[in-house]
């Protein structure tokens, strides 16, 4: 399956392999189900020869659309951190808190985070670029750099969660603060390990290559979402 | 690989037969659109069946003033089950994911969905969800808060149904996203080069609607469910008034899905009830572009309504205000719609079959509901019958006696479609008869039961009810009986039916024009150009043009 000659999609139908595009969203978005198509593209391509068949889908040339199921995903996703980020500023509107309790947080830590995320968009576009280019092992360093960042910006978490001077249950700040920035931090984990898939599919004969750059490009897709959540998090959570 | 991925019954030899005809196919990982259309539709209606029997227990307990027919706290776990069985398993799943499943790629002119293998592994979240919210009723106790689960009652109710009840609809929410992205993508980027949106027959511009809220929506329920579990295992107080949170927020969030719903439910039966009325009235559909405008105009007002179900929660006057009036707004595409679909009918060549006399049903219980529904956006009324039975019986006017009806007018429109044979029309007018009277006679009742106090979610009530609650379960148990002539035709005809042909009905949109059932990938040929799919009264051949190319 190749960005460039996308075979009709709608061939898809009833088995046919090129069905292995079918679950670009869940693969995308939940990550790991990568690994368990490692031979989808290669399938694919095997069909190729079946494509002539009349009444197969032949006249319909439609484009590549598994970039926009992923985005539809990702408005989705979106939506579960705005319904967060609407609770978390109405319980800051009218929900004064307990005793002790205070809205304000240490910025260091996560101001070198923000830094750390921001830049591991850099290196993922910088990957993209690479491959574009065909020099993939350039792209396959960019890519552990970038998986690199987002693992330091989870350590960077860790090490804030601990020295917070609050713990979950404490008032409704403590809970809101660990809701949200632990759904954030369950994106960039999978958003980590798909980098590294990614990754290892981009080795020497890997499904990943020019060819089939969409496993790489969904990911970058979702890199820069959760990135751009972040900024928005740090915005509402840490500044506001 | 393709071994493992695809599902044993097909092969990818395009000119073999795709699939084995037998039955197991419903039972496997089918990614044919049809297929899973048709598993949608049968898992659907045992879950009615369910519900139904679960409402029935709940008519049943109502007899009488006094809670002796089951415990109090049974009856909340009834009442629970069947609000989240009818919504989440029966309603949502069955009217999007069944007839979309099974129409839309008709309508585009594709071969099946634009992410067959997503749309599977939507359609088997659903059994387990289901397994496992019926299952919590056994293992202890299933949820009692109802199917809003409102806290602060969803964090006193036993803790077990309750995080089971998240878990299931969770499930199911996500199937729920899974299948409108899957529709998105269909309805934007499948369609058949030439065929433009405003040709699109209407059922798509309302699956195109419905999916827009499911996606925007559905997330912001996943959430608040996920903050609500938080707060029953991990005992934080994200809603809890004692530990320093807000249940009202909960409520605020709740709605913003929960409201989106209500038209989650009855757009795509608007988009099915537009595509039986012209075929059986043999006229055009009256006002194509207003009604894609008032879908459109439903989506976005559907989004910024929700608090009209907080009037009593302490909303301050200026939402009380703003939400009043965005409800009322509401009634004009709805009122538009409802306009038209009565000018398709006038002057037409109406034949007063079964789907047709469900459409009919549609069109007279909406309008009621529609009319209630009008009434509780006013604040001062909305007060005075806030959570009574006066709520219950707008609603299922719209949930039944609307989006149910539909269910079953199309069921018979394209049960020849399905199965290549005719229901039995004496057996379905029969059905009819029995549900629409049924119907009435349960619900009817309660818009005076309401206006008199009667509290909704309550196993006994005052003494003076009695009567008119015995009424309302005698309508119930009509509805009951209902079933039995419904389920005989299906089987029966499924058999013995006579056989229908490619198109019974001289239909014009798509899916009739190819065999019936439809062959695995919809035509044997191209698909055809339908750029009217709702010419009726002109030379049929103007309309429906076969595809020139591959």
């Amino acid at each position: 399956m190749t960005s460039s000659s996308f075979p009709s999609p709608i061939s898809a139908s009833a088995g046919s392999p090129a069905l292995a595009a079918g679950l670009p969203v869940a693969e995308a978005g939940a990550g790991g189900v990568a690994v368990s198509l490692p031979g989808a593209g290669a399938s694919q391509d095997t069909e190729a020869g079946h494509h002539d068949g009349a009444g197969h889908g032949g006249e319909e040339g439609h484009g590549d659309f598994r970039m926009f199921g992923l985005a539809t995903f990702l408005v989705a996703d979106g939506m579960t951190f705005a319904g967060f980020f609407a609770a978390y500023l109405t319980f800051r509107a009218v929900n004064p808190l307990a005793e002790g309790g205070n809205y304000e947080l240490e910025l260091v830590l996560p101001t070198l985070n923000t830094i750390l995320l921001l830049l591991s968009s850099v290196t993922f576009h910088r990957a993209a670029k690479a491959i574009h280019q065909d020099r993939t092992q350039a792209c396959r360093n960019w890519l552990l750099v970038t998986a690199a960042l987002g693992f330091t910006f989870l350590g960077g978490q860790m090490v804030e969660y601990f020295s917070l001077p609050f713990g979950l249950t404490d008032n409704l700040f403590a809970s809101t603060f660990y809701a949200i920035t632990g759904f954030h931090g369950l994106h960039v984990t999978l958003g980590g390990l798909m980098i590294l898939i990614i990754w290892w599919q981009s080795r020497q004969g890997g499904r990943v290559n020019r060819a089939n750059l969409f496993p790489l490009e969904a990911t970058e897709l979702y890199w820069h979402f959760v990135d751009g959540i972040w900024v928005l998090l740090y915005g509402i959570l840490y500044l506001l | 690989m393709t071994a493992t991925l695809s599902p044993p019954t097909t092969t990818p030899e395009p000119q073999a037969p795709l699939q084995p005809q037998g039955w197991l196919r419903y039972f496997s990982f089918s990614v044919d659109h049809k297929v899973i259309g048709l598993q949608y539709l049968v898992c659907g209606f045992i879950f009615y069946f369910i519900g139904g029997a679960l409402a029935g227990m709940i008519r049943t307990e109502l007899l009488t003033p006094l809670s002796d027919f089951m415990p109090r706290e049974t009856y909340n776990e009834v009442l629970t089950l069947h609000g989240t069985v009818m919504i989440f398993l029966w309603i949502v799943p069955v009217v999007n994911g069944a007839f979309g499943n099974y129409l839309i790629p008709f309508y585009v002119g594709a071969r099946d969905m634009a992410f067959p293998r997503l749309n599977a592994v939507a359609f088997w979240l659903i059994p387990p969800a289901g397994l496992l919210l019926i299952s919590s009723y056994f293992i202890g106790s299933a949820s009692q808060s109802g199917w809003t689960a409102y806290p602060p009652l969803s964090l006193t109710t036993p803790a077990t149904g309750q995080v089971i009840w998240i878990l299931s609809v969770l499930l199911l929410g996500g199937s729920s996203i899974f299948g409108g992205i899957n529709f998105i993508a269909t309805i934007l980027k499948l369609r058949r080069p030439g065929l433009k949106m405003l040709q699109l027959p209407m059922f798509c511009w309302a699956l195109l609607g419905t999916s827009i809220l499911v996606v925007l929506s559905t997330p912001v329920l996943a959430g608040t469910l996920v903050l609500l579990s938080f707060d029953i295992i991990a005992h934080t107080g994200f809603f809890n008034p004692a530990l320093g949170g807000n249940a009202v927020v909960y409520q605020h969030l709740f709605w913003f899905y929960s409201h989106p719903a209500v038209y989650i439910m009855v757009l795509p039966a608007f988009g099915l009830v537009s595509e039986i009325l012209p075929v059986h009235a043999r006229k055009p559909l009256f006002g194509y572009i207003t009604m894609v405008y008032s879908i459109l105009a439903i989506v976005v007002l559907g989004l910024v309504v929700w608090a009209h179900h907080m009037f009593t929660s302490g909303t301050p006057p200026w939402m009380r205000l703003f939400f009043t009036i965005a409800t009322s707004l509401i009634a004009v595409p709805t009122g538009i719609k409802f306009f038209n679909w009565l000018a398709t009918l006038w002057g037409g060549k109406i034949a007063l079959n079964t789907a047709m006399l469900f459409s009919c049903g549609f069109i007279f219980n909406f309008v009621f509901g529609g009319i209630t529904g009008v009434a509780l956006a006013q604040v001062p009324f909305d007060i005075h019958v806030h959570d009574t039975y006066f709520v219950v019986a707008h609603f299922h006017y719209i949930v039944y006696g609307g989006t149910v009806f539909v269910i079953f007018g199309s069921v018979y429109h394209w049960y020849p479609k399905f199965t290549g044979r005719m229901a039995n029309e004496s057996l379905g007018r029969l059905h009819f008869l029995l549900t629409f009277i049924g119907f009435n006679l349960c619900f009817a009742p309660q818009h005076w039961l309401g206006l008199n106090g009667m509290p909704r979610r309550v196993a006994e009530y005052d003494p003076q009810f009695t009567f008119i609650n015995q009424v309302s379960s005698v309508g119930a148990l009509l509805m009951a009986i209902s079933t039995l002539p419904f389920l005989i035709n299906m089987v029966y005809s499924a058999f013995a039916g006579e056989q229908a042909g490619d198109n019974p009905w001289r239909a014009l949109t798509p899916e009739w024009l190819t065999s019936s059932p439809p062959p695995v990938e919809n035509w044997k040929g191209p698909a055809p150009l339908v750029t009217h799919p709702y010419g009726y009264g002109a030379a049929p051949e103007s309309q429906a043009v076969g595809a020139s190319s591959p």
